[in-house]
């Protein structure tokens, strides 16, 4: 078994709008912050991994240090599409478990402003001269839209409809109840960028962006960051009651790309590198499925949520539509997931998503989640995907004190 | 007009290089692993499923089931919606997502599971006046 390796400290900012600051002083807010939380200053730390999807080829890691102390040690710019802050996450815990550092911050952070639901790929199209191949697919044109579609609402979407083609009892009203749970689910958290619930009815009345997904059932684009202070084991014993007393373990951190799937002909596969994270997650935890207290898992859009129960097997096989209608992962059901609100309220500022879930879960197991405390939670799991794709798993215990 | 010009005047092209169009019905054509069997629809550097460097032009059936679909409302600019974008399963083998065509884009109208048949329709023409095909299924 390798070292463990524990979250001393952590902290977020509330996800939503702030036009008037910068990326660098959303993650400065939240490392200071993690720093505070773990009774320990920039000069404990011995190697820093920051995610962020748009400023990582920026050196982003490099000017956040550049305010907030400037120690010299290694910085890691990482960045892994929507998987980004977990592979910070899990680059800093790398650095710990082969000895390179005791202590280490891992950072997320994202600032998206109002960019739209459909990002980079809404370019317009000029007026072609001259029709000639290009590209892998030898492309005479832009064919989004033409040739199906490629954006992620979409994508999404027929991601939740092969399950609903493969398992019975899945359709559109299940979907909307993913995005009715956790739209309720954020009322209770304060750093949520939304905190609204709204009706069943309401989620499926919305406008319809790319069927089954209305406007309520895609997460929106937001600015925020998230960060966590990680430390070994032998460190640990070193530090002050206080701080060990809260220590939260890391028992598990997976990461996987895309495995081969004859499918991905077609399209992504969101799912095989989903379960296989999971399992060895779970394999490398000790811990199953049922132990789990909370799960905080990657719901860009609700379709996606519904899936992963399956992926994650936080229901029985094939039986997603039964677990929401049940409402199995509602907070009193019998596994919570996004308590926080997830992304589809809580917010998805991309590169904080998988440290702001990492955060999220040490807050409960510390038992410090406030008026969203899951009572006596003892084991949580986090999960993310970037499209691409990347999947990181991590499951976090409660310190057995 | 110069001779290349009077050449592509009038000219079809298939809108990406997995269609074929001028070998009588049209049809897609895979690059499948030597080795594995394993079916692409990009140039390949090797196959991502055994690392194997050899490959075949596959041509693929012409007809195949909905495993997935969605209606799209939201697009990006200059693309006619609402629309439905579905992944076929196709007889004989392989996947390929394209959209539906020739039926109303609502999902009361679209059955999972449903039979489809591939279609072509030109998706633009360019200055010189030169056609691209692009490909869609249509209930079958
Ligand atoms: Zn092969």
């Amino acid at each position: 078994m390798p070292a463990e390796a524990w979250i001393i400290g952590a902290a977020m900012t509330r996800f939503g709008r702030y036009p008037d600051l910068d990326v660098i002083d959303l993650a400065a807010e939240a490392t200071l912050g993690a720093l505070a939380d773990a009774d320990a200053s920039i000069q404990d730390i011995q190697m820093m991994a920051v995610g962020c999807l748009s400023e990582a080829p920026n050196m982003l890691g490099q000017r956040l240090a550049k305010q907030i102390g400037q120690t010299g040690i290694p910085i890691y710019n990482v960045a892994n599409a929507c998987a980004t802050g977990a592979t910070a996450m899990r680059t800093a815990l790398m650095a710990i478990k082969a000895g390179e550092a005791d202590m280490a911050l891992a950072v997320g952070a994202e600032q998206m402003g109002k960019m739209g639901l459909l990002g980079n790929a809404g370019r317009s199209r000029p007026k072609p001269a001259g029709f000639t191949p290009s590209g892998r697919y030898g492309s005479v044109m832009p064919v989004e839209g033409i040739i199906g579609t490629q954006l992620m609402p979409g994508v999404f979407a027929q991601v939740g409809m092969e399950y609903a083609n493969d398992h019975d009892g899945v359709g559109f009203e299940q979907f909307a109840k993913v995005a009715e749970k956790n739209h309720a689910h954020s009322a209770l958290n304060p750093l949520a960028q939304y905190q609204k619930p709204f009706s069943l009815e309401e989620v499926m009345a919305a406008e319809m962006v790319a069927y089954p997904n209305t406007l309520l059932m895609c997460c929106p684009t937001g600015d925020g960051a998230a960060g966590v202070v990680l430390c070994s084991d032998s460190k640990l014993a070193t530090l002050d009651p206080d701080v060990r007393h809260r220590a939260v373990k890391i028992s598990a951190s997976v990461l996987t790309s895309d495995p081969y799937t004859p499918s991905e002909m077609a399209d992504f596969d969101v799912s095989t590198l989903t379960r296989q994270a999971a399992a060895l997650a779970y394999e490398q935890a000790g811990v199953a499925p049922a132990d789990l207290d909370l799960v905080e898992l990657h719901d860009c859009f609700a379709t996606a949520e519904l899936v992963h129960y399956d992926n994650l097997q936080l229901c029985e096989p094939g039986g997603a539509g039964e677990f929401i209608d049940r409402r199995g992962p509602w907070r009193d059901g019998s596994t919570p997931v996004n308590v926080s609100g997830g992304l589809l309220s809580k917010g998805h500022p991309i590169g904080a998503t998988g440290v702001a879930n990492v955060y999220e879960v040490a807050t409960h197991l510390r038992g410090e989640a406030g008026d969203r405390q899951i009572e006596g939670a003892r084991v949580g799991l986090t999960h993310v995907i970037g499209l691409g794709s990347a999947c990181a798993v991590h499951i976090l215990e409660k310190a057995a004190s | 007009m110069t001779m290349t010009e009077a050449a592509t005047r009038g000219r079809r092209i298939p809108a990406v290089g997995y269609l074929v169009i001028d070998q009588g019905d049209p049809y897609l054509v895979a690059q499948e692993c030597s080795s594995c069997q394993a079916m692409f629809f990009d140039r390949r550097n090797a196959c991502a499923r055994c690392g194997g460097l050899d490959f075949a032009p596959k041509p693929l059936g012409r007809t195949g089931v909905i495993r997935s679909f969605t209606v799209v409302r939201r697009a990006a600019p200059g693309v006619t919606v609402p629309y439905v974008s579905a992944t076929v399963a196709l007889d004989g083998g392989g996947m390929v997502k394209a959209n539906l065509v020739g039926i109303e884009a609502d999902p009361a109208n679209i059955q999972l599971g449903g039979r489809v048949k591939l279609t072509t329709f030109v998706a633009g023409t360019d200055e010189e006046g030169t056609e691209a095909v692009a490909f869609g299924f249509t209930p079958a």
